[in-house]
């Protein structure tokens, strides 16, 4: 559908916030807390932040939580009885306030668990999620979504996409039919589009290279030196994965208690060495730069080519988050020129 | 600075070593572990007080330890880990050059690793002001609003281990947390499974954490989990008199057993 574009006033948008959390849905928004920003179930609107560049962890947790629930059974001499977890459950949600980078990564999180088997637990949440976007007004050395084809204003992924004008007032630009519908719900709130360019209000992000070269460098670079030479200091840890908003990895386990079990879905990385170890003993990622290798031709090889979408959004969560400096962006420029 | 440089240069000049690990500028600010394997190429290194993580981490690492003899740039905590891991027979000290950082932050030769076990027992270590003020105030808790505070405390960890990565004394190839026949720590990051994980990790690095903080700087949810460890060590301390890293033969606190130890139970 066309792009609509309205206005919406600060205390409007507060009434928009208090009313979507008011219709039962679990709002899922930034705020400051203990010097850093965050997301968090239902805070109140005037806890949410509007200005940060980005917080720790992404907001894939929505719709494919750190523990996903499969299955129920309970196991004794008789057989197995297994209950299928029922989805309708799920509560709607809204997630607020998230960042152009943020909204894409429901677009690429979509082309893994949407690609071949379609992953209901992951569908039922995406289609219960109501995302509100919020343009990026400032920026930190480690964004870089311009390098990765998106820019602090990008509309993909988003229901509805907020903009700060310079006035305190916000554009709304109405993208989905969701987003419609959330706006037809609450008409009164919603003016007649600004006068003012949003591009006037977007931080400014350099572009550091291009995502496409580096595609076209990785399909013969499996063997380059640059993988050893480029993460002796990785110490193979998840926290690059578990920030990330498009990576998708788990590791189903089950946890029993007597005779009942459950079924669950954990997040899991291909940093871990424990990731790729057969049952024989032999492990063909081996060593880390086999694993760091790993993570960036899935997301700027393998998923171009098979999911025919980045695994990447540029917002630079994994290189803030490494303990030992692994910017992905400075190794991503190395390897555009290798 | 310049002193690190040029008996880094020596060394790998002198082939008397393959690799160098010390410090370089990295990005947005930051210092990284750097790996210099070429002379030409010692002018990478630096020394400044933001160079603190412990590097000895590397010494044990598949790709770093295949590089040959190695040379790391440390301080007082990395110094202890070098013991540590001796005594703990990880590393061979015919395999380690140690270019020390002292207490003033300037280079330290040691003829051997006697000296450096000599100087260690000489310095001054402490905690830092703000780690021993976060543990006294939990000390102070009572047992209720202890587990309340842990609880709340490790209920974002999402199990990323990095806490463990970091820590160059978390060596297993494999971990407790990932063996699972039987499953001793839940793999799921359930407010249950990360109490234990983090418990587990504290009373395997009983009597052998050097206190460096490692754990506590590498985990991107800002869990202060080097607070349990710092806090074994202090009762490792009181309690069996072992304080880790001082030398590099030293007995395990809990895997050791004397027929004379002053518990009933154990007799």
């Amino acid at each position: 559908m066309e792009i609509e574009r309205k206005l919406i006033k600060k205390a409007s948008l507060e009434k928009l916030y208090d009313k979507l959390k008011a219709n039962g849905n679990k709002m899922f928004a930034p705020i400051n807390k203990d010097g850093k920003t965050e997301y968090h179930y239902n805070p109140s609107f005037g806890e949410v932040t509007f200005d940060h560049i980005q917080t720790v962890q992404s907001v894939k947790n929505t719709v494919f939580p750190k523990i996903e629930n499969l299955i129920r059974f309970k196991s004794d001499k008789e057989g197995t009885d297994v209950t299928e977890v029922d989805l309708n459950q799920i509560p709607n949600a809204v997630v607020w306030g998230v960042h152009p980078c943020d909204a894409v990564g429901f677009i690429q999180l979509k082309s893994i668990f949407m690609w071949d088997y379609k992953d209901e637990y992951f569908n039922t949440r995406l289609s219960k999620l109501a995302v509100i976007g919020l343009s990026c007004s400032k920026s930190d050395e480690y964004c870089f979504c311009t390098s990765v084809g998106l820019n602090p204003g990008a509309t993909q992924g988003s229901d509805i996409l907020l903009t700060k004008l310079s006035n305190g007032d916000f554009l709304a630009e109405i993208i989905t039919e969701k987003g419609k519908e959330i706006v037809s719900a609450s008409a009164d709130l919603f003016e007649a589009a600004p006068q003012e360019a949003k591009e006037s209000n977007l931080a400014e992000v350099k572009q550091k290279f291009s995502h496409e070269e580096v595609t076209k460098k990785l399909k013969t670079a499996f063997e380059h030196p640059f993988w050893v030479e480029n993460s002796l200091r990785c110490i193979s840890c998840g926290a690059c994965a578990f920030v990330c908003p498009v990576c998708a990895c788990f590791d189903i386990q089950d946890e029993t208690k007597g005779k009942l079990g459950k079924r669950l879905r954990c997040w899991d990385s291909c940093g871990f060495k424990l990731f790729t170890i057969h049952t024989s003993g032999h492990n063909p990622r081996e060593v880390q730069s086999q694993r760091w290798r790993q993570r960036i031709l899935h997301k700027f090889s393998y998923m171009p080519e098979r999911n025919q979408s980045y695994g990447c959004v540029g917002c630079g969560r994994c290189s803030r988050a490494c303990p030992v400096d692994m910017n992905i962006q400075e190794q991503l420029i190395a390897l555009e020129k290798i | 600075m310049e002193s690190i440089r040029k008996k880094a240069k020596e060394l790998l000049e002198g082939n008397v070593v393959q690799v160098i690990i010390g410090y370089e500028n990295g990005t947005s600010n930051k210092v990284r572990a750097a790996f210099i394997k070429d002379a030409s190429q010692v002018d990478r290194l630096i020394y400044d007080e933001r160079c603190v993580q412990n590097l000895a981490v590397y010494l044990t690492k598949h790709e770093v330890k295949h590089s040959g003899k190695m040379g790391i740039v440390a301080t007082i905590p990395v110094m202890r880990t070098i013991n540590m891991l001796i005594a703990e027979e990880q590393i061979k000290p015919e395999n380690i050059v140690v270019l020390g950082i002292g207490e003033d932050g300037k280079l330290l030769e040691f003829a051997d690793l006697h000296v450096m076990e000599d100087y260690l027992k000489k310095a001054k270590i402490e905690l830092s002001a703000k780690d021993k003020e976060a543990i006294e105030k939990i000390k102070k808790m009572s047992v209720q609003e202890r587990f309340e505070y842990w609880s709340k405390a490790l209920e974002t960890c999402f199990k990323c281990y990095a806490c463990r990565q970091a820590c160059p004394l978390c060596y297993c190839t494999r971990c407790a947390v990932e063996c699972n026949t039987p499953q001793w720590i839940p793999v799921p990051a359930s407010a249950n499974g990360n109490y234990e994980w983090h418990m587990l990790r504290a009373m395997h690095l009983s009597g052998r954490c050097v206190s460096c903080g490692e754990c506590g700087r590498a985990c991107p949810l800002d869990i202060p989990v080097h607070l349990l460890t710092m806090h074994m060590a202090e009762e490792s301390k009181k309690m069996f008199g072992v304080d880790a890293g001082f030398a590099m033969k030293m007995d395990s606190v809990l895997s050791t057993y004397k027929p004379d130890d002053k518990e009933q139970f154990i007799q």
